[in-house]
Protein backbone atom coordinates (compact mmCIF):
# COMPACT_ATOMS: atom_id res chain seq x y z
CA UNK A 1 0.00 0.00 0.00
CA UNK A 2 1.50 3.27 -0.85
CA UNK A 3 0.55 6.44 0.79
CA UNK A 4 0.20 9.48 -2.01
CA UNK A 5 -0.68 12.56 -0.06
CA UNK A 6 -0.90 12.98 3.63
CA UNK A 7 -3.05 15.56 6.07
CA UNK A 8 -4.10 16.44 9.62
CA UNK A 9 -6.24 18.26 11.39
CA UNK A 10 -7.28 18.75 14.82
CA UNK A 11 -10.45 18.28 15.82
CA UNK A 12 -11.47 20.13 19.42
CA UNK A 13 -14.83 21.75 18.98
CA UNK A 14 -18.44 21.18 17.02
CA UNK A 15 -17.41 24.61 14.50
CA UNK A 16 -14.01 21.93 13.56
CA UNK A 17 -16.77 19.45 11.89
CA UNK A 18 -17.99 21.16 9.20
CA UNK A 19 -14.56 22.19 8.04
CA UNK A 20 -13.60 19.02 8.27
CA UNK A 21 -16.14 16.69 6.11
CA UNK A 22 -15.11 19.78 3.32
CA UNK A 23 -11.28 18.44 3.49
CA UNK A 24 -12.81 15.18 3.27
CA UNK A 25 -14.69 15.60 0.33
CA UNK A 26 -11.66 17.99 -1.44
CA UNK A 27 -9.36 14.32 -0.99
CA UNK A 28 -12.60 12.02 -2.06
CA UNK A 29 -13.32 14.75 -5.26
CA UNK A 30 -9.39 14.90 -6.01
CA UNK A 31 -9.11 11.39 -6.78
CA UNK A 32 -12.38 11.38 -9.05
CA UNK A 33 -14.77 9.35 -6.66
CA UNK A 34 -18.17 9.39 -7.60
CA UNK A 35 -21.43 11.37 -5.33
CA UNK A 36 -22.71 8.37 -3.72
CA UNK A 37 -19.03 7.34 -2.51
CA UNK A 38 -18.39 10.97 -1.39
CA UNK A 39 -21.45 11.38 0.37
CA UNK A 40 -20.86 7.81 1.86
CA UNK A 41 -17.23 8.94 3.50
CA UNK A 42 -18.47 12.32 4.22
CA UNK A 43 -21.01 10.50 6.21
CA UNK A 44 -18.98 8.31 7.99
CA UNK A 45 -16.13 10.96 8.76
CA UNK A 46 -18.99 12.88 10.31
CA UNK A 47 -20.39 10.00 12.44
CA UNK A 48 -16.84 9.01 13.71
CA UNK A 49 -15.50 13.19 14.02
CA UNK A 50 -19.06 13.74 16.23
CA UNK A 51 -18.47 10.60 18.28
CA UNK A 52 -14.83 11.28 19.24
CA UNK A 53 -15.86 15.03 20.03
CA UNK A 54 -18.77 13.72 21.87
CA UNK A 55 -16.76 10.85 24.07
CA UNK A 56 -13.16 12.17 24.03
CA UNK A 57 -13.29 15.75 23.67
CA UNK A 58 -12.23 15.91 20.66
CA UNK A 59 -8.67 14.36 18.84
CA UNK A 60 -7.18 14.22 15.66
CA UNK A 61 -7.75 12.94 12.16
CA UNK A 62 -5.09 11.59 9.62
CA UNK A 63 -6.45 11.85 6.19
CA UNK A 64 -4.43 10.24 3.36
CA UNK A 65 -5.15 9.22 -0.17
CA UNK A 66 -3.77 5.47 -0.32
CA UNK A 67 -2.92 3.47 -3.24
CA UNK A 68 -2.77 -0.41 -3.53
CA UNK A 69 -3.35 -2.90 -6.26
CA UNK A 70 -3.94 0.07 -8.83
CA UNK A 71 -6.94 1.56 -6.67
CA UNK A 72 -7.15 4.62 -5.04
CA UNK A 73 -8.85 5.74 -1.95
CA UNK A 74 -8.83 7.95 1.04
CA UNK A 75 -8.03 6.52 4.62
CA UNK A 76 -9.14 8.38 7.73
CA UNK A 77 -7.45 7.40 10.56
CA UNK A 78 -9.07 9.01 13.80
CA UNK A 79 -7.13 9.23 16.77
CA UNK A 80 -8.02 10.43 20.31
CA UNK A 81 -7.03 9.91 23.72
CA UNK A 82 -10.66 9.55 25.49
CA UNK A 83 -11.71 6.91 27.78
CA UNK A 84 -11.82 4.30 25.50
CA UNK A 85 -14.56 1.90 24.69
CA UNK A 86 -15.72 -0.77 27.65
CA UNK A 87 -17.19 -3.49 24.90
CA UNK A 88 -16.32 -2.81 21.43
CA UNK A 89 -18.20 -5.79 20.32
CA UNK A 90 -21.61 -4.22 21.95
CA UNK A 91 -20.48 -0.99 20.20
CA UNK A 92 -20.32 -2.06 17.17
CA UNK A 93 -24.30 -3.40 17.74
CA UNK A 94 -27.29 -1.34 16.05
CA UNK A 95 -29.30 0.81 18.64
CA UNK A 96 -26.47 0.16 21.34
CA UNK A 97 -25.37 4.20 22.87
CA UNK A 98 -23.99 5.20 25.98
CA UNK A 99 -25.01 8.55 25.12
CA UNK A 100 -28.73 9.10 24.12
CA UNK A 101 -28.14 9.22 20.42
CA UNK A 102 -30.06 6.53 18.12
CA UNK A 103 -26.74 3.94 18.50
CA UNK A 104 -26.46 4.29 14.98
CA UNK A 105 -22.87 5.77 14.47
CA UNK A 106 -19.92 3.00 14.84
CA UNK A 107 -22.22 0.32 13.00
CA UNK A 108 -23.90 2.33 10.13
CA UNK A 109 -20.14 3.36 9.83
CA UNK A 110 -18.63 0.03 9.55
CA UNK A 111 -21.71 -0.39 6.56
CA UNK A 112 -20.86 3.13 5.31
CA UNK A 113 -17.18 2.48 4.21
CA UNK A 114 -15.20 -0.54 2.69
CA UNK A 115 -13.04 -1.41 5.46
CA UNK A 116 -13.67 -0.24 9.24
CA UNK A 117 -11.38 -1.49 12.10
CA UNK A 118 -11.36 -0.04 15.61
CA UNK A 119 -8.90 -0.66 18.22
CA UNK A 120 -9.84 1.03 21.45
CA UNK A 121 -8.04 0.76 25.35
CA UNK A 122 -9.92 1.63 28.04
CA UNK A 123 -8.35 4.96 30.05
CA UNK A 124 -6.09 5.24 26.87
CA UNK A 125 -8.11 6.28 23.75
CA UNK A 126 -9.72 4.88 20.32
CA UNK A 127 -8.31 4.68 16.76
CA UNK A 128 -10.74 4.49 14.06
CA UNK A 129 -9.32 3.29 10.92
CA UNK A 130 -11.90 3.41 7.26
CA UNK A 131 -10.83 3.31 3.63
CA UNK A 132 -13.09 3.87 0.76
CA UNK A 133 -11.86 3.13 -2.37
CA UNK A 134 -12.66 4.91 -5.40
CA UNK A 135 -15.41 3.06 -6.75
CA UNK A 136 -16.62 2.49 -3.50
CA UNK A 137 -15.63 -1.26 -3.72
CA UNK B 1 7.26 64.57 38.09
CA UNK B 2 9.62 61.78 36.81
CA UNK B 3 12.57 62.65 34.35
CA UNK B 4 10.90 60.77 31.85
CA UNK B 5 8.13 62.44 31.33
CA UNK B 6 10.02 65.50 31.90
CA UNK B 7 12.06 64.81 29.17
CA UNK B 8 9.12 63.83 26.58
CA UNK B 9 7.04 66.72 28.07
CA UNK B 10 9.63 69.14 27.10
CA UNK B 11 9.51 68.05 23.32
CA UNK B 12 5.80 66.83 22.87
CA UNK B 13 5.44 68.68 19.61
CA UNK B 14 8.85 66.29 18.62
CA UNK B 15 7.22 63.36 19.12
CA UNK B 16 3.74 63.93 17.86
CA UNK B 17 5.43 65.36 14.79
CA UNK B 18 7.13 62.33 14.30
CA UNK B 19 5.04 59.77 15.35
CA UNK B 20 2.58 61.28 12.75
CA UNK B 21 5.65 61.07 10.49
CA UNK B 22 6.03 57.46 10.96
CA UNK B 23 2.71 56.80 10.49
CA UNK B 24 2.13 58.47 7.35
CA UNK B 25 5.16 56.66 5.97
CA UNK B 26 4.62 53.37 6.68
CA UNK B 27 3.29 51.70 3.38
CA UNK B 28 0.42 50.39 5.10
CA UNK B 29 -1.20 53.52 5.86
CA UNK B 30 -5.23 53.35 5.42
CA UNK B 31 -5.77 57.19 4.16
CA UNK B 32 -8.95 55.69 2.47
CA UNK B 33 -10.32 54.62 5.82
CA UNK B 34 -9.30 57.76 7.82
CA UNK B 35 -8.38 60.98 6.94
CA UNK B 36 -4.98 63.07 8.41
CA UNK B 37 -6.61 65.28 10.62
CA UNK B 38 -8.49 62.73 12.12
CA UNK B 39 -5.36 60.77 13.05
CA UNK B 40 -3.69 63.52 14.28
CA UNK B 41 -6.44 64.49 16.50
CA UNK B 42 -6.69 61.01 17.43
CA UNK B 43 -2.82 60.80 18.32
CA UNK B 44 -2.71 64.09 19.69
CA UNK B 45 -5.35 62.84 22.61
CA UNK B 46 -3.66 59.63 23.31
CA UNK B 47 -0.06 61.39 23.07
CA UNK B 48 -1.32 64.01 26.28
CA UNK B 49 -3.32 61.22 28.09
CA UNK B 50 0.43 58.89 28.35
CA UNK B 51 2.35 61.49 29.46
CA UNK B 52 0.02 62.60 31.89
CA UNK B 53 -0.03 58.65 32.86
CA UNK B 54 4.23 58.80 32.64
CA UNK B 55 4.00 61.82 35.33
CA UNK B 56 3.02 59.63 38.09
CA UNK B 57 6.18 57.74 37.53
CA UNK B 58 4.39 54.60 37.28
CA UNK B 59 5.93 52.55 34.30
CA UNK B 60 5.44 48.94 36.08
CA UNK B 61 1.82 48.08 35.85
CA UNK B 62 -0.39 49.48 32.99
CA UNK B 63 -3.14 48.29 34.47
CA UNK B 64 -3.42 50.41 37.79
CA UNK B 65 -5.83 53.19 37.55
CA UNK B 66 -2.75 55.95 36.09
CA UNK B 67 -3.67 54.29 32.82
CA UNK B 68 -7.12 54.35 32.71
CA UNK B 69 -7.71 56.78 30.54
CA UNK B 70 -4.78 55.76 28.18
CA UNK B 71 -6.32 52.16 27.72
CA UNK B 72 -9.84 53.61 27.41
CA UNK B 73 -8.29 55.57 24.65
CA UNK B 74 -6.49 52.87 22.95
CA UNK B 75 -9.68 50.72 23.28
CA UNK B 76 -11.83 53.25 21.81
CA UNK B 77 -9.18 53.26 18.76
CA UNK B 78 -8.98 49.35 17.97
CA UNK B 79 -12.49 48.81 18.54
CA UNK B 80 -13.05 51.62 15.79
CA UNK B 81 -10.38 50.29 13.77
CA UNK B 82 -11.30 46.78 13.53
CA UNK B 83 -15.02 47.64 12.51
CA UNK B 84 -13.79 49.87 9.94
CA UNK B 85 -11.79 47.11 8.18
CA UNK B 86 -8.10 47.76 9.37
CA UNK B 87 -5.99 45.28 9.25
CA UNK B 88 -4.33 43.69 12.67
CA UNK B 89 -0.67 44.68 11.21
CA UNK B 90 -2.21 48.50 10.51
CA UNK B 91 -3.53 48.95 14.00
CA UNK B 92 -0.32 47.33 15.51
CA UNK B 93 1.79 49.77 14.31
CA UNK B 94 -0.11 52.34 15.71
CA UNK B 95 1.27 52.25 19.22
CA UNK B 96 4.63 50.42 17.76
CA UNK B 97 5.40 53.70 15.57
CA UNK B 98 4.84 55.94 18.58
CA UNK B 99 7.49 53.47 20.61
CA UNK B 100 9.95 54.43 18.03
CA UNK B 101 9.34 58.43 18.07
CA UNK B 102 9.70 58.38 22.09
CA UNK B 103 12.84 56.49 21.72
CA UNK B 104 13.98 58.89 19.31
CA UNK B 105 13.66 61.80 21.33
CA UNK B 106 14.93 59.95 24.51
CA UNK B 107 18.14 59.17 22.38
CA UNK B 108 18.80 62.93 21.69
CA UNK B 109 17.56 63.71 25.11
CA UNK B 110 20.20 61.19 26.72
CA UNK B 111 22.68 61.00 24.34
CA UNK B 112 25.33 62.03 27.01
CA UNK B 113 24.47 59.67 29.60
CA UNK B 114 24.20 56.11 28.32
CA UNK B 115 23.47 54.49 31.52
CA UNK B 116 20.64 57.23 31.49
CA UNK B 117 19.25 56.15 27.92
CA UNK B 118 19.05 53.05 29.15
CA UNK B 119 17.01 53.17 31.92
CA UNK B 120 14.14 55.34 30.23
CA UNK B 121 13.70 53.50 27.51
CA UNK B 122 13.48 50.70 28.86
CA UNK B 123 10.90 51.91 31.10
CA UNK B 124 9.09 53.55 28.19
CA UNK B 125 9.52 50.67 26.35
CA UNK B 126 7.58 48.17 29.01
CA UNK B 127 5.02 50.29 28.92
CA UNK B 128 4.48 50.52 25.44
CA UNK B 129 5.05 47.17 24.75
CA UNK B 130 1.87 46.42 27.06
CA UNK B 131 -0.02 48.81 25.41
CA UNK B 132 0.39 47.52 21.96
CA UNK B 133 -0.75 44.34 23.68
CA UNK B 134 -3.82 45.52 24.62
CA UNK B 135 -4.19 47.47 21.29
CA UNK B 136 -4.23 43.82 19.69
CA UNK B 137 -6.13 42.05 22.70
CA UNK B 138 -8.89 44.98 21.61
CA UNK B 139 -8.89 44.47 18.09
CA UNK B 140 -9.06 41.11 18.08
CA UNK B 141 -12.47 41.52 20.62
CA UNK B 142 -13.82 43.96 17.96
CA UNK B 143 -13.29 41.34 14.98
CA UNK B 144 -14.93 38.47 17.42
CA UNK B 145 -18.04 41.26 18.01
CA UNK B 146 -18.49 41.28 14.27
CA UNK B 147 -18.37 37.44 14.27
CA UNK B 148 -20.73 36.79 16.73
CA UNK B 149 -23.27 39.42 15.17
CA UNK B 150 -22.82 37.59 11.91
CA UNK B 151 -23.34 34.42 13.22
CA UNK B 152 -26.06 35.63 15.15
CA UNK B 153 -27.86 37.50 12.11
CA UNK B 154 -27.41 34.24 10.07
CA UNK B 155 -29.36 32.09 12.66
CA UNK B 156 -32.06 34.12 12.56
CA UNK B 157 -31.77 33.93 8.56
CA UNK B 158 -31.29 30.55 7.83
CA UNK B 159 -34.52 29.34 9.23
CA UNK B 160 -37.30 30.69 7.44
CA UNK B 161 -41.04 29.59 7.96
CA UNK B 162 -42.84 29.73 4.34
CA UNK B 163 -46.63 29.99 4.06
CA UNK B 164 -47.20 28.27 1.07
CA UNK B 165 -50.71 27.17 1.03
CA UNK B 166 -53.19 28.01 2.91
CA UNK B 167 -52.91 25.11 6.45
CA UNK B 168 -49.24 24.16 4.72
CA UNK B 169 -45.88 25.46 6.04
CA UNK B 170 -42.55 24.69 4.49
CA UNK B 171 -39.56 25.39 6.04
CA UNK B 172 -36.33 25.07 3.70
CA UNK B 173 -33.04 23.80 5.98
CA UNK B 174 -29.81 24.96 4.29
CA UNK B 175 -26.36 23.79 5.95
CA UNK B 176 -25.76 21.89 8.93
CA UNK B 177 -28.32 20.93 11.13
CA UNK B 178 -26.43 20.85 14.69
CA UNK B 179 -28.50 20.73 17.84
CA UNK B 180 -28.57 24.66 18.50
CA UNK B 181 -29.91 24.87 15.17
CA UNK B 182 -32.52 22.03 15.27
CA UNK B 183 -33.71 24.15 18.16
CA UNK B 184 -34.25 27.35 16.56
CA UNK B 185 -35.93 25.19 13.69
CA UNK B 186 -37.97 23.56 15.98
CA UNK B 187 -38.90 26.71 17.77
CA UNK B 188 -39.82 28.58 15.03
CA UNK B 189 -42.00 25.93 13.17
CA UNK B 190 -44.08 25.35 16.16
CA UNK B 191 -44.75 28.60 17.16
CA UNK B 192 -45.80 28.91 13.12
CA UNK B 193 -48.27 26.21 13.40
CA UNK B 194 -49.29 27.92 16.18
CA UNK B 195 -50.19 31.48 14.55
CA UNK B 196 -51.34 30.32 11.53
CA UNK B 197 -53.17 26.90 12.66
CA UNK B 198 -51.30 24.90 10.01
CA UNK B 199 -52.02 20.94 9.41
CA UNK B 200 -49.09 20.52 7.76
CA UNK B 201 -45.44 21.62 7.87
CA UNK B 202 -42.68 20.52 4.75
CA UNK B 203 -39.27 20.07 6.35
CA UNK B 204 -36.89 20.61 2.69
CA UNK B 205 -33.65 19.06 3.26
CA UNK B 206 -32.36 19.81 -0.52
CA UNK B 207 -29.65 22.30 1.45
CA UNK B 208 -28.15 19.61 3.74
CA UNK B 209 -24.84 18.73 2.62
CA UNK B 210 -24.71 15.25 4.70
CA UNK B 211 -27.46 13.48 6.95
CA UNK B 212 -25.53 11.57 9.37
CA UNK B 213 -26.78 10.01 12.37
CA UNK B 214 -27.45 13.30 14.72
CA UNK B 215 -28.84 15.39 11.70
CA UNK B 216 -31.54 12.38 11.39
CA UNK B 217 -32.17 12.13 15.41
CA UNK B 218 -32.91 15.59 15.12
CA UNK B 219 -35.14 15.45 12.36
CA UNK B 220 -36.97 12.75 14.16
CA UNK B 221 -37.39 14.56 17.00
CA UNK B 222 -38.76 18.00 14.93
CA UNK B 223 -41.22 15.28 13.35
CA UNK B 224 -42.06 14.00 16.97
CA UNK B 225 -42.93 17.34 18.26
CA UNK B 226 -44.65 18.73 15.38
CA UNK B 227 -46.89 15.29 15.75
CA UNK B 228 -47.52 16.18 19.19
CA UNK B 229 -48.99 19.94 18.14
CA UNK B 230 -51.57 17.80 15.52
CA UNK B 231 -49.65 18.60 12.71
CA UNK B 232 -48.02 16.40 9.96
CA UNK B 233 -44.74 16.59 8.63
CA UNK B 234 -43.33 15.93 5.35
CA UNK B 235 -39.57 15.52 4.56
CA UNK B 236 -38.43 16.35 1.05
CA UNK B 237 -35.33 16.92 -0.34
CA UNK B 238 -33.91 13.67 -0.05
CA UNK B 239 -31.46 13.27 -2.67
CA UNK B 240 -30.56 10.10 -4.25
CA UNK B 241 -27.36 9.80 -2.31
CA UNK B 242 -28.56 10.88 0.25
CA UNK B 243 -31.01 8.51 0.79
CA UNK B 244 -28.39 5.67 -0.11
CA UNK B 245 -26.45 6.68 3.05
CA UNK B 246 -29.57 6.38 5.14
CA UNK B 247 -30.66 3.08 4.37
CA UNK B 248 -26.73 2.60 4.88
CA UNK B 249 -26.13 3.87 8.24
CA UNK B 250 -29.52 2.08 8.92
CA UNK B 251 -31.47 4.95 10.01
CA UNK B 252 -35.24 4.04 10.23
CA UNK B 253 -37.18 6.98 8.47
CA UNK B 254 -40.29 4.56 7.64
CA UNK B 255 -42.36 6.59 9.72
CA UNK B 256 -42.03 9.69 8.12
CA UNK B 257 -43.35 10.68 5.19
CA UNK B 258 -41.19 11.56 3.07
CA UNK B 259 -40.19 12.75 -1.05
CA UNK B 260 -37.72 14.14 -3.15
CA UNK B 261 -38.45 17.34 -4.31
CA UNK B 262 -40.54 19.93 -2.43
CA UNK B 263 -42.76 20.13 -5.56
CA UNK B 264 -43.89 16.37 -4.69
CA UNK B 265 -44.23 16.77 -1.06
CA UNK B 266 -46.27 19.91 -1.99
CA UNK B 267 -48.53 17.72 -3.94
CA UNK B 268 -49.31 15.06 -1.08
CA UNK B 269 -49.78 17.98 1.29
CA UNK B 270 -52.53 19.19 -1.45
CA UNK B 271 -53.75 15.64 -1.69
CA UNK B 272 -53.78 15.63 1.85
CA UNK B 273 -56.02 18.74 2.78
CA UNK B 274 -58.47 17.65 -0.26
CA UNK B 275 -56.91 20.66 -2.38
CA UNK B 276 -57.09 20.24 -6.03
CA UNK B 277 -54.78 21.96 -8.45
CA UNK B 278 -55.69 21.63 -11.91
CA UNK B 279 -54.81 23.43 -15.13
CA UNK B 280 -57.07 25.41 -17.03
CA UNK B 281 -57.94 25.17 -20.79
CA UNK B 282 -58.21 28.39 -21.86
CA UNK B 283 -58.14 28.27 -25.88
CA UNK B 284 -61.30 25.25 -24.76
CA UNK B 285 -63.22 27.93 -22.65
CA UNK B 286 -62.48 30.44 -25.43
CA UNK B 287 -63.83 28.10 -28.59
CA UNK B 288 -66.92 27.48 -26.30
CA UNK B 289 -68.29 31.26 -26.09
CA UNK B 290 -67.45 32.01 -29.82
Amino acid sequence: MIVMTKDTMQIVREQDVVPFRNRVREYAAKIGMSLVNQTKLITAASELVRNMLKYANGGKVLIEIISKNAQTGVRLTFIDEGPGIANVQQAMQDGFSTGKSLGLGLPGTKRLVNEFDIKSTLGEGTTVTVIHWKNGR
Amino acid sequence: MSTTAQHLQKHRQRIIETWMKNQLTDAALRDDLMSNDELRSQSDELLTALLRAFNSGNFDDVYSSDYDQVIEILNDISITRARQGFSPRETGQYVISLKKAVNEVLEEELKDDPGALYQETRKTDSVLDSLSMITFETFIKGREEVIFRQTDEINEISTPVIRVWDGILALPIIGTLDSARTQIVMENLLQEIVNTGSSIAILDISGVPAVDSLVAQHLIKTVSATRLMGAECIISGIRAEIAQTIVHLGIDLSNIKTKATLASALQLAFSMTNVEVRKINRNAGFKLMK
